[in-house]
């Protein structure tokens, strides 16, 4: 390829992140307006209703859903078409830098961030083919958005190829893993300070207005929430075999205790007390939505704290 | 879990006999809250072994940071901060965990393997207060009814068991079984890997060593830069194997977004894995190891050796060496000591050596580019007495300048000679050295199995519902057939509605399956 040529798919790559995260934003905007424009007469009895459900069969997922020409319900709409959209030009974004480097997209920080980003936004918009997830859609484009931002701004790097020690498919497993982790541990995130929030107010017993009345309730949440993790953990499980096994081939270890190692580790254990608590009374409910919080800052620890600040064998990953 | 979310209350009070004492001890130890708080107490206790030096990956910087801390460093390392993964309150951590573990899932086993053997229990007097419930009429019988349920069921492999109380027959179903067994799997699985661990750390052993091109290797203790081995690894258990370094090629990337990193490394050996055995060329790369006799031989490092020839006043050849130098930062700016006992007085030189050489006011000579385009070294000249009979062990890549004296400073370029009183020095060139580090890990093979089993076991586990339904039927006043169907979730998260649907459908003899 001359270099004509590549500086071309450069430019375009982004070129396709600066639209993607334009259309991140007014997807971000309307689903703002939305949320706070919800207004649901309908009240915590109702709820109850549903939840006892005699005679008929109970429906969960779903808040009750509103009529269909509230303009609440439109912005959504279009903001959900807007993420689509954006994620399909992110998706450019990295086919056009995998093709530029001639490699896969994940050899930096800017890269991976960026890919990361991407596994937020395909999680969130995978699950919202099987239920209603406009309520959420604010709480998951903006942790994108942000992270879009962080990428662009700070860690951007021109690519290079790997260095040797980063050349081997399992990199590609391994990472691929961790990046659709990212999304879902973010996605399993939002929902859980949801719920905490949604705890709070169902329990000072007030009416149910105001934009969080479009939002399940707090069980429902915190069952969607472990759906989520139910789904990442083994994922991560697999994913940390695998960066053991990539490791055993290019140091002579599957398990050394570097930084990264260990936070991997530790994200592993906070998710699997994360699964337990869901199991143990008196655990359930918000303290378990904490512990999921927790589970992602530990993971945004090992990406953003181990890269930079400590001195770690995979701090190659570059700037 | 066959039991509903635990819902153990405030535990009660320990008993004051001491049998009593010691099985609530027991019982709270095997506790799930138990295991909550020691899987956070283990994320805990890693915490430090991540943020603070550790010597098994680096012991120099452990001793820059202790230098640094004289108050609190040396507190920190008694309590073993410095090798956290190593330390007995670490282990205090894991061990309780997987004891709790054990005990936990012990029993479970048991209880699982008879559930798997039982019917499922007969159905609840009343239906309409479970999860979900449905029902509805049908023109036929009761036994028709539960004749199509139990069809449905045994085709869709639930397990069924069917009876009849107060002139009702009903059907009772279970599925999902392997989620237990799964969940069982995978907790016994994480023992394996623990043990397999285990059996690393007490027979394996890894060593690292430098080797120049054109040298070889042979695998005893004393070829070894450094050896460290597990308590039941000895040097008579490691293989007697040995290699050549033929040719270790580099390439750096030149263009402008990739300056100087590393492209390619390529190790070309001649192996011989037995004493005696053929002798057979090999390829060792980053990220491809040479596997001989269960060790594995990798290519961590490389560098440069430049060469030398060192002659006496008399003109005599004191010194014909490539000497190894230890890269200083990216470019391999790199530094030696070139010894010289076998002169009168002894010599020694230190060097830096620089494969693409600069040179500004800032950081003195330094190099530029990784591989050898304009190569060069500054030497330093010392003569005098260079302390090797003392005893005390010297560094190859220190001089001793306690007794010696500095004869003078010179840069050369390859080809070049410095004259100086007492002989004379001449830079020959360059060669490359590699390092590698050789490996042996004889529970590896056995911790992926085991690692994959608790993937499996987990992902079975966690993507299988488990749950029971019912089917009731009996003759309504009117004559028609009352049906109800009710269904009931046995695993966190459970939706039955739709099993409960489906289940009353078939029971009308609509089967959609
Ligand atoms: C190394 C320590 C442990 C780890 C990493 C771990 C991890 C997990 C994970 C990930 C799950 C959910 C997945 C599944 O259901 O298969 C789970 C479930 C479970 N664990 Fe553990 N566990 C550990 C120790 C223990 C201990 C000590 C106990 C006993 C107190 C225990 C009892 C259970 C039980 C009863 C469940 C089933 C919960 C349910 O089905 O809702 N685990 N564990």
């Amino acid at each position: 390829m001359t270099t004509a040529e590549s500086m071309g798919l450069a430019e375009a790559s982004n070129a396709a992140i600066y639209a993607t995260m334009v259309t991140l934003t007014i997807a971000m905007i309307l689903f703002a307006a939305s949320f706070a424009s919800g207004r649901r007469p309908a009240s915590a009895k109702a709820h109850v209703q549903v939840a006892s459900g005699s005679g008929s069969v109970a429906v969960l997922d779903r808040p009750e859903s509103k009529s269909a020409n509230d303009p609440g319900r439109k912005l959504a709409n279009v903001a959900m078409s807007l993420t689509w959209l954006a994620t399909g030009l992110l998706t450019v974004a990295l086919v056009l830098r995998g093709i530029w480097a001639g490699r896969v997209p994940w050899g930096n920080m800017y890269e991976f961030s960026i890919s990361s980003a991407w596994g937020v936004l395909v999680v969130f918009l995978v699950m919202s083919l099987r239920r209603d997830l406009r309520w959420l859609g604010l709480f998951v484009v903006a942790p994108a958005l942000l992270t879009l931002g962080l990428a662009v701004t700070v860690l951007y790097t021109e690519a290079a190829q790997l260095v040797p020690a980063l050349k081997s498919y399992w990199l590609v497993i391994h990472v691929s893993a961790a990046i659709i982790c990212a999304g879902a541990f973010t996605v399993a995130a939002s929902s859980a300070a949801l719920s905490l929030v949604q705890s709070r107010r169902e329990r000072s017993g007030r009416e149910w207005h105001g934009p969080m009345a479009q939002v399940p309730s707090a069980e429902k949440l915190q069952t969607f929430t472990s759906r989520i993790i139910a789904f990442a953990f083994p994922l991560w499980t697999f994913s940390v075999i695998a960066g053991a096994i990539w490791a055993e081939n290019a140091w002579g270890r599957y398990w050394g205790w570097d930084p990264k190692e260990t936070w991997a580790l530790i994200t592993w254990l906070v998710y699997a007390a994360y699964l337990h608590a869901r199991s143990t009374a008196g655990w359930r409910g918000d303290k378990a939505s904490w512990i999921a919080i927790l589970g992602l800052v530990t993971f945004l620890i090992n990406y953003f704290g181990v890269n930079i600040f400590v001195n770690s064998l995979h701090s190659y990953a570059g700037l | 879990m066959t039991a509903p979310p635990t819902l153990e209350t405030q535990a009660p009070p320990p008993p004051m006999d001491s049998v009593g004492f010691l099985r609530w001890t027991w019982r709270q130890l095997t506790s799930m809250r138990t295991a909550l708080i020691l899987l956070f107490a283990l994320a805990v206790a890693s915490i430090p072994g991540s943020i603070l030096p550790q010597r098994g990956n680096n012991p120099l910087l452990v001793d820059e940071w202790l230098e640094e801390q004289p108050t609190i460093g040396p507190i920190l390392d008694r309590l073993g901060f410095f090798d956290v993964f190593g330390a007995p309150w670490f282990a205090a951590v894991y061990l309780l965990l997987f004891i709790s573990l054990i005990g936990c899932v012990l029993p479970r086993v048991g209880v699982h393997w008879r559930a798997m053997r039982s019917q499922p229990p007969i159905a609840p007097k009343n239906l309409s207060r479970l999860q979900a419930f449905a029902e509805t009429t049908t023109a036929l019988t009761p036994t028709q009814v539960v004749d199509n349920a139990n069809d449905y069921l045994r085709k869709n492999r639930w397990r069924v068991r069917t009876g009849v109380t107060d002139s009702q027959v009903w059907v009772s179903a279970e599925k999902g079984y392997l989620r237990e067994t799964g969940n069982l799997v995978f907790h016994l699985a994480l023992v394996l890997i623990l043990a397999a661990v285990a059996i690393g750390g007490l027979f394996g052993w890894r060593g690292n060593v430098i080797v120049k091109e054109g040298n070889g290797f042979s695998n005893t203790l004393t070829q070894y830069d450094a050896w460290g081995g597990g308590r039941l690894a000895s040097a008579d258990t490691i293989p007697p194997f040995a290699f050549t370094l033929e040719d270790f090629a580099v390439e750096f990337g030149r263009s402008e977004a990739e300056r100087g990193s590393p492209r390619l490394f390529e190790a070309t050996v001649e192996v011989q894995r037995e004493p005696g055995g053929p002798i057979n060329p090999d390829l060792i790369e980053v990220n491809h190891p040479l596997t001989v006799a269960g060790a594995k031989i990798f290519l961590v490092g490389h560098g440069y050796a430049p060469t030398f020839i060192v002659r006496d006043s008399s003109g005599a050849t004191v010194l014909d060496d490539a000497v190894v130098f230890l890269p200083q930062d990216g470019n391999f700016t790199s530094t030696g000591v070139i010894k010289v006992p076998d002169s009168t007085p002894q010599l020694g030189f230190q060097g830096i050596f620089l494969p693409t050489s600069a040179i500004d006011d800032i950081r003195g000579p330094h190099s530029i580019f990784p591989d050898a385009d304009d190569p060069s070294v500054f030497l330093s000249a010392w003569e005098g007495d260079l302390g090797l009979d003392s005893g005390i062990p010297q560094s190859i890549y220190t001089l001793k300048t306690d007794n010696m004296e500095q004869i003078g400073l010179r840069a050369l370029v390859p080809g070049q000679t410095w004259v100086f009183g007492q002989g004379e020095i001449e830079f020959t060139g360059w060669q490359r050295w590699a390092s590698f580090q050789i490996a042996f890990d004889p529970g590896k093979e056995a911790a992926l199995a085991a690692a994959v089993l608790a993937t499996l076991g987990l992902t079975v586990s966690l993507f299988t519902r488990r749950r029971r339904v019912w089917v009731k039927a009996r003759v309504a006043p009117n004559g028609s057939t009352l049906v109800e169907s009710a269904g009931l979730s046995k695993s966190e998260a459970g939706d039955v509605s739709e099993d409960v649907r489906d289940l009353l459908e078939a029971s009308e003899g609509i089967d959609r399956r």
